[in-house]
């Protein structure tokens, strides 16, 4: 890093550097009409120029607060360089929040202007623009559909450039101005937390927080300006800002928006990712396409692969612990390797990984050790959305099974008394927008207090049990750790979600939620004929199958002393999908316990009574922001064996 | 939506149709003005399929005209109809099951493409450029109808609903003025439907093309078209606005069934 680098302090700056040293190195990518649209580094800038002063002529001033709605796409990435460079700050929101979620964040961050993705967007934006009164202007990319719309706050995002560019004629030196007055402390970027309870909170992170630890772990990883990442997960997610903004701009390397949702997984075997990053819930995913893709090869094909895969995770299981691994396995791997491991790893589009994370929450172990059993670097992250992400990273050659690695420079980690993680960090956030009452209680003497509960083992290396809060204990007092339990049975493909329940009652329950796609393969396969996911989670089958899963998780807890009482006893499927629209989990698909519990507090109770069956009526939110009621009549079975013990 | 200027787009004049000792249609007359929505609806075997099959030049009257864009045709092969900027989907999917949607759709534009059999062979030349072209606009439409998920997916292999959806794309392929629809909706879900009635809404709004339809699903007819013609044993009962037809006499007694003469 030279003296002109560290003069940059603010990304608009460095987007400049970028611009004047490397003008023709590919920034950003995104696939458009089956082609992969390049965007160089000076395309990037001067891209990124005209929409702000677009946003200029509309009399943008420093401060204002802009929202950005859509799928991960290059105008949006500009749209925040954009804001940043007037000295606004960017706020952007899940593009699948629905209207209620959309006005509250908006109207909280007092969004002067919202830059949006398509009309889906711009129709949540006018319905619910009474309850945002400082919003003044919505500006689209996409303009299919909006043929008809007349509503003057309205304006494409070609037309705001074109602005953009008379204003420019009309005002040069304006947005260079503006932008050399951008400073380090100045706040980059409000990041809404979902939060699995209680109402969103808008992180305030600050140039001088994401450009230090965006810095630090790049350092720390050896990446390079030829790295290749896809940028699929959400823009408000603080993960997607920072791997596909904050660290492709410091580092140079380029992102790739898919063409799609839907094609994410063909995309990712098109641009073959050097750096990826997933939430447990894809790398879950990706986990349950494979199996059911193995269940449908003929039965010699399906052994090999299912001996190979067991064989390459006993070998990794034994490296993961420190082990030696036995001669025989040692011979065989290579013969895996060539019939296995090598092309799914080609298949699934990580040929290219160096360094892939799973973050966001705790991945189950079986999970972690099929990817690492693949050949692929995955390691696990430690951070939050007020840590600017990186907390913990597990280092290259030091991976674990049940830890989360190492600080990463400049962070430092202490356990509290009471067994909560809290750490110090250059990327600990500036606060809570308008919300100092909550940041008082996450930020004592510069020392941010996690939540979870976790210690460093005696390696250094952190260890995370669960949500603090979320630890509890049974009736007779043995621990009983949900999240943990909820892992291990998500690790069947069959199991797409659960809620383990256990707080003070005699013994443990889950709440299960099957996989669509997994149980609606096995069905067919079985000839078993359902007509909906309500009709298919309360087959008789399907319960069985869900059974199995169940004792298998429950055998190995048995091996566990101190877990041997959180065996589930009693279960239930539920007849609809846990959904952020019901407010069931959050946007990044963490369970919101306390909801769960307080919307389903009959069928827990008929959990822990005698009868085989319950009654539900639960309200579900459509898409478009209407409820309905379903109800549904809910199988509830024991997991047998247990009981007998 | 007419302009008047210009004149209706296609004009059906009295034309008959016979099967045998069946009269399929009797003398019916439909004037379709640029930019139209216009929806045929009418009970089973009222001849709705049977007048897009003679739209389409598939079928013959044998009487009676038809004028497409003030040009006299009515006796046109499928084609050469094709080639004046008709095209159409059908009532069960017809696609090439084994192949997959972009080839599909690509067959869409085969009346654009002037190709001679060595150059494309070759790959070469205006033979490549013009593949790139076509290929170009195809993508468009997949962008357009959001199917670019299933592109290299063979087409038997998708659901019903987007089978239906990739004919539509074949059927935009052709760029065509006029585009016949027939029962777009047919066995599809809500969800289907609603996303179909979106894209029939966007072709027409976007690209200015003019549609007519047969549709079974009453509330569609009413929301989507402009004007609906009925057909009630092969003659024209009815013809006007979603609303004047609602309250139509001879077409609630086609319906719901009054006592026949």
């Amino acid at each position: 890093m030279d003296a002109t680098e560290r003069r940059a302090d603010t990304f608009p700056k460095l987007v400049r550097l970028n611009a004047e040293r490397t003008p023709r190195k590919v920034a950003i990518r995104e696939k458009d009409y089956g082609i992969w649209q390049s965007y160089t580094w000076r395309d990037y800038y001067e891209q990124s120029r005209l929409i702000a002063l677009g946003l200029a002529s509309f009399g943008f001033a420093r401060g204002d607060k802009v929202a950005i709605v859509g799928d991960n796409r290059p105008q949006l990435y500009w749209a925040v360089m954009a804001t940043q460079a007037l000295g606004g700050v960017p706020v952007p929101i899940y593009q699948d929040s629905i209207e209620k979620e959309l006005a509250y964040i908006a109207d909280h961050a007092e969004a002067r202007f919202a830059i949006v993705e398509d009309q889906e967007q711009v129709d949540k934006l006018l319905h619910v623009r009474a309850q945002c009164p400082r919003l003044e202007q919505v500006i689209y990319d996409d303009a299919r559909g909006m043929r008809d719309y007349t509503d003057p706050c309205l304006t494409s995002l070609e037309a705001l450039q074109e602005r953009g560019r008379g204003f420019g004629a009309a005002h040069p030196g304006h947005f260079e101005a503006e932008l050399d007055k951008g400073e380090a402390d100045d706040t980059a970027i409000i990041c809404y937390t979902s939060g699995t309870t209680g109402t969103p909170k808008g992180a305030m992170l600050s140039h001088r927080n994401l450009m230090a630890t965006g810095r630090n772990a790049a350092r720390a990883e050896g990446l390079g300006p030829d790295e290749e990442i896809l940028s699929y997960l959400p823009m408000a997610w603080v993960g997607d800002h920072v791997f596909s903004y904050v660290q492709s701009i410091i580092v140079g390397f380029a992102a790739n928006c898919p063409e799609s949702a839907a094609t994410v997984l063909s995309d990712l075997k098109e641009i073959g990712p050097t750096y990826f990053f997933a939430p447990p819930r894809i790398w879950e995913s990706i986990l349950t396409s494979v199996l059911v893709r193995i269940d449908d090869c003929a039965w010699p094909k399906r052994m090999l692969v299912r001996a190979c895969l067991d064989l390459g995770q006993a070998i990794e299981r034994c490296r993961l612990e420190g082990r030696p691994v036995p001669l025989w396995r040692r011979l065989l791997y290579p013969i895996g390797g060539a019939l296995v491991y090598a092309p799914l790893r080609d298949n699934l589009g990580m040929r290219r990984v160096r360094c892939a994370y799973t973050a966001g929450e705790a991945i189950g172990p079986e999970i972690f050790l099929f990817f690492r059993a693949l050949g692929i670097n995955v390691k696990q992250l430690y951070g939050m959305t007020e840590a600017s992400v990186f907390v913990t990273i597990q280092k290259d050659g030091d991976v674990r099974l049940d830890t989360v690695g190492t600080p990463v420079p400049e962070v430092e980690v202490q356990i509290a008394e009471d067994g909560e993680v809290l750490y110090r960090s250059p990327g600990i956030f500036q606060g809570y927008y308008k919300n100092p009452e909550a940041t008082r209680q996450t930020v004592a003497d510069g020392w941010l207090h996690s939540g979870d509960a976790g210690f460093l083992d005696a390696r250094g290396h952190l260890k995370i049990i669960d949500r603090a809060r979320d630890v509890t204990r049974l009736a007779d007092g043995t621990i009983f750790p949900p999240k943990y339990l909820e892992n291990k049975l998500k690790f069947s493909p069959y199991v797409k979600e659960a809620v383990c329940i256990g707080q003070d009652r005699p013994f443990v329950t889950a709440l299960v939620n099957i996989d669509l796609t997994a149980v609606g393969n096995w069905a067919e396969r079985r000839g078993i004929a359902y007509t909906s996911y309500t009709d298919l989670s309360q087959k008789a089958e399907v319960y069985d199958l869900v059974r199995g899963e169940i004792e298998r998780v429950n055998r190995s807890l048995e091996e566990d002393e101190q877990l041997k009482t959180a065996q589930i006893r009693r279960f239930l499927i539920l007849h609809k999908e846990l959904d952020p629209d019901d407010e069931e989990i959050t946007r990044t698909r963490k369970v919101r316990r306390g909801h769960v519990a307080r919307k389903y507090a009959a069928l827990i109770d008929a959990l822990y009574g005698d009868g085989d069956r319950a009654q539900v009526e639960a309200q579900v939110t459509y898409e478009d922001g209407r409820t309905g009621v379903i109800r549904a009549d809910v199988r509830i079975e024991d997991v047998v064996g247990v009981l007998a013990r | 939506m007419t302009t008047a200027a210009a004149g209706p787009l296609l004009v059906v004049d009295g034309i008959s149709v016979r099967f045998g000792a069946l009269l399929a249609l009797h003398q019916v007359s439909l004037e379709i003005g640029r930019g139209e929505i216009v929806a045929i609806i009418g009970p089973n075997g009222a001849g709705k399929t049977t007048l897009l099959n003679v739209i389409s030049g598939f079928y013959h009257p044998y009487e009676g005209r038809i004028a497409f864009a003030g040009r006299e045709r009515t006796h046109l092969a499928p084609p050469d109809v094709a080639a004046l900027g008709i095209a159409r989907t059908f009532q069960n999917v017809a696609l090439f099951k084994g192949m997959s949607v972009l080839d599909n759709i690509m067959t869409g534009r085969l009346l654009k493409m002037r190709g001679s059999f060595l150059l494309d062979a070759l790959w070469w030349g205006p033979a490549k450029r013009q593949e790139l072209a076509n290929r170009a606009f195809v993508e468009r439409i997949i962008d357009f109808l959001e199917i670019q998920a299933i592109r290299k997916t063979p087409a038997g292999r998708l659901p019903y609903g987007l089978q239906k959806r990739v004919e539509l794309a074949r059927a935009l392929a052709a760029e065509p003025e006029l585009l016949l629809l027939d029962e777009p909706m047919a066995g599809m879900n809500v969800e289907e439907k609603e996303d179909m009635c979106r894209f029939i809404l966007d072709v027409h709004g976007e690209f200015g093309t003019t549609i007519a339809l047969i549709e079974h699903d009453m509330g569609v007819v009413m929301d989507l078209s402009d004007r609906v013609a009925v057909l009630d044993y092969g003659r024209k009962i009815a013809d006007g606005t979603p609303d004047q037809v609602r309250k139509d006499q001879a077409v609630l007694d086609a319906y719901l069934g009054a006592i026949h003469e």
